[in-house]
C-alpha cells in the first residue's frame, strides 16, 4: 500500500466523519429548536418580526426573478417549438415549466443568497461578540430566541413566495408570449389547462416547504457555529449560501424523482 | 458558595485549564488574576456552565453545573449575573430592552412597569441617566457606557453571584477607577459573591477580598493581599513586580 493510497483513505474517512459530525450538530439544533416551541411567548412574536423581514423584504427581488424567467421561457418556447406544435401547446410548456421547476428552485436559490447569508451573518456575529453566551447566561434558550422564530419564518413565508412568483412567471409568460405570438387568452387557457393537474401546486408547495427548511436550518446551523472573529463570519455566511444552494439542487432531482414518478 | 475541584479543559491539542482547584466563599469578591490567554475567562464560563470540564467538577450551591439538565442549568443561571467582556448587548435591542432581558423572572420580565422600573433602577445603580441612554442602541454608546450597561443587565435579576470578565480591560485609568468603584460598590450594596477576572493587577487590589493566580493552567497562589505581597512564589512575584516595583518581597 503506496503513501497515495493512505491520504486518499484519510482523506475520506476525516470527510466522512466531518460529514458525520454536521449531521448529529444539525439534528441536535433541530431537536433544540422542537423542544422549545413550549416557549411560544419568546418565539412567537419575533416570528411574525422575522416573517415580515422575509416576505416583504424578499418579495420585489422574488417577483423580479420569476418574471423575467417567465418571459424568457415563453420566448425560447416560441424558438424551439414554433412550426413543430401546435401554438397552445407553448402554453401548456411555460406553466409547467414555472410551476414545477423555475418557480420554487429559482426562488430557493435567490433566497439562499438573501436569508441564508444574512441569518448566518447575524448569527455569526452574535457567536463572535458573545451576544449567544450572554443570552445562553441569562438562563433564556437561544433556540427559542433565535433558532425557532427564523425557521418558523422561513417554512412561512418562503411557500408563500414560491406561489408569488409561480404567479408571476406565468403571468409574464402569457404577456411574452401574446406579445410575440399570434396566440389569444383562449388558446392560452386551454393549452394551460390541457397539461395541469392539481397536483403540481402542491409539488411546488411542497418543494418549497422543503427548501425554506434546508434554507434557514443551514443558515442557522452555521451562524450558530461560527469561530474566529470577522473571517469566521465570512466564512459561515459563505458557507450557508453554498451548503443550501447546492442542498437545494440535490433536493429538486430527490423530489422529483419521489413524488413525479 | 462555588467550588471548583479538578478542572480541566483543552482545546485541540492545547491544554488551557490543568486541575484547577478554587472555592469562592458566600459574600467575598474574589479576583482570578493571570496573564493574557491563561484561560480566566474559560474558568469563568465553566461556572455557569457556558463550557463543560473534560475532567473535574463545578459546584455551585450544591449543585454540578455539568450535571444540570436543560430547566435546571436556566434556573441556575437566573441566579448568576455575567458581565462580558465587551459587553456583549444585543446590537438590535435598545439598552431599555438590553437590561430588561436581565430580569430572569418571567412574570415580572412581562410586567411592563415592574420592568421598566427594575431598569431604571440598575441604570441609577451603575451612574447612567436612564432618560439619556434608556432608548440608545448599544453602537451609539461608549465603550464604559456599554460596560456599565453589562454590569446592569447582570444585577436586573437580583443575583446571588456575580461574574465580571475583565470589566476594566480596553478602558483609559479613569473609567477603569470608575468600574472599579462601582464594582466595590455593587457588592457592597447588594451583597453578592463576585468573582472577577482580570489581569490589572492595581483594581483587583482595590476591589478584591481575596486573590488568585492563574497561570499554566494552574492556581498557584490564593490568598488575601498581605499574602500575594508576601509569596515567595516566582510567578507570583513576577506578575506583582510591573505594579508594585516597590513591594519588598519576602523572598
Amino acid at each position: 500500500m503506496n503513501a497515495q493510497t493512505l491520504d486518499l483513505r484519510r482523506f475520506v474517512g476525516r470527510w466522512t466523519l466531518d460529514a458525520m459530525s454536521h449531521v448529529g450538530r444539525v439534528s441536535l439544533l433541530v431537536w433544540d429548536a422542537i423542544k422549545s416551541l413550549a416557549e411560544w411567548r419568546v418565539w412567537l412574536p419575533r416570528t411574525f418580526t422575522e416573517a415580515w423581514n422575509i416576505g416583504v423584504g424578499s418579495l420585489f427581488i422574488v417577483l423580479l426573478i420569476s418574471g423575467f424567467a417567465g418571459a424568457v421561457t415563453a420566448l425560447q418556447a416560441r424558438y424551439q417549438f414554433t412550426g413543430t406544435i401546435p401554438i397552445y401547446y407553448l402554453a401548456g410548456v411555460i406553466v409547467e415549466s414555472i410551476v414545477l421547476e423555475l418557480g420554487p428552485v429559482l426562488t430557493g436559490l435567490v433566497l439562499a443568497g438573501r436569508i441564508g447569508a444574512r441569518y448566518a451573518a447575524e448569527l455569526g456575529t452574535m457567536r463572535v461578540t458573545e451576544q449567544i453566551d450572554a443570552l445562553e447566561s441569562l438562563g433564556r434558550s437561544p433556540a427559542s430566541h433565535l433558532i425557532l422564530p427564523r425557521v418558523l419564518a422561513g417554512l412561512i413565508m418562503i411557500p408563500v413566495l414560491v406561489i408569488l412568483a409561480d404567479v408571476m412567471g406565468i403571468f409574464a409568460g402569457w404577456f411574452s408570449m401574446t406579445m410575440v405570438l399570434p396566440i389569444t387568452n383562449e388558446d392560452f387557457t386551454y393549452g394551460a389547462r390541457s397539461f395541469w393537474r392539481p397536483f403540481d401546486a402542491t409539488y411546488s408547495v411542497i418543494k418549497a416547504f422543503f427548501f425554506a427548511a434546508s434554507i434557514t436550518i443551514i443558515a442557522c446551523y452555521m451562524g450558530f457555529n461560527t469561530k474566529q472573529g470577522a473571517e469566521g463570519v465570512g466564512r459561515a455566511t459563505t458557507g450557508a449560501v453554498v451548503a443550501s444552494s447546492v442542498l437545494i439542487l440535490l433536493l429538486d432531482v430527490l423530489l422529483a424523482n419521489l413524488l413525479l414518478s | 458558595m462555588i467550588v471548583l475541584r479538578d478542572v480541566s479543559k483543552r482545546f485541540g491539542s492545547q491544554i488551557v485549564l490543568d486541575g484547577v482547584n478554587l472555592d469562592v466563599q458566600e459574600g467575598e469578591t474574589l479576583a482570578l488574576l493571570g496573564p493574557s490567554g491563561t484561560g480566566k475567562s474559560v474558568l469563568l464560563k465553566h461556572i455557569i456552565g457556558l463550557i463543560r470540564p473534560d475532567r473535574g467538577i463545578v459546584v455551585v450551591d450544591d449543585e454540578e453545573v455539568g450535571k444540570l439538565k436543560r430547566k435546571d442549568l436556566a434556573a441556575l443561571r437566573s441566579r448568576i449575573g455575567y458581565v462580558f467582556q465587551n459587553g456583549a448587548l444585543f446590537d438590535s435591542m435598545n439598552v431599555l430592552e438590553n437590561v430588561r432581558l436581565g430580569i430572569t423572572d418571567g412574570e415580572k420580565y412581562r410586567d411592563e412597569s415592574y420592568a421598566r422600573q427594575r431598569v431604571i433602577e440598575c441604570l441609577k445603580l451603575v451612574n447612567l441617566n436612564p432618560d439619556l441612554v434608556m432608548e440608545k442602541f448599544p453602537a451609539e454608546l461608549s465603550g464604559g457606557m456599554r460596560k456599565r450597561v453589562g454590569i446592569a443587565r447582570a444585577i436586573a435579576g437580583s443575583p446571588k453571584y456575580l461574574l465580571y470578565d475583565e470589566p476594566t480591560s480596553g478602558l483609559d485609568p479613569v473609567n477603569a477607577d470608575v468600574i472599579d468603584s462601582l464594582v466595590k460598590r455593587l457588592d457592597n450594596e447588594l451583597g453578592v459573591t463576585s468573582v472577577m477576572v482580570t489581569h490589572d493587577v492595581r483594581g483587583a487590589f482595590r476591589t478584591a477580598d481575596r486573590l488568585a493566580l492563574l497561570t499554566g493552567g494552574k492556581i498557584v497562589q490564593q490568598g488575601t493581599q498581605e499574602e500575594f505581597l508576601a509569596s515567595q512564589n516566582p510567578k507570583v512575584q513576577e506578575f506583582l513586580e510591573r505594579d508594585f516595583p516597590d513591594a519588598t518581597f519576602a523572598a
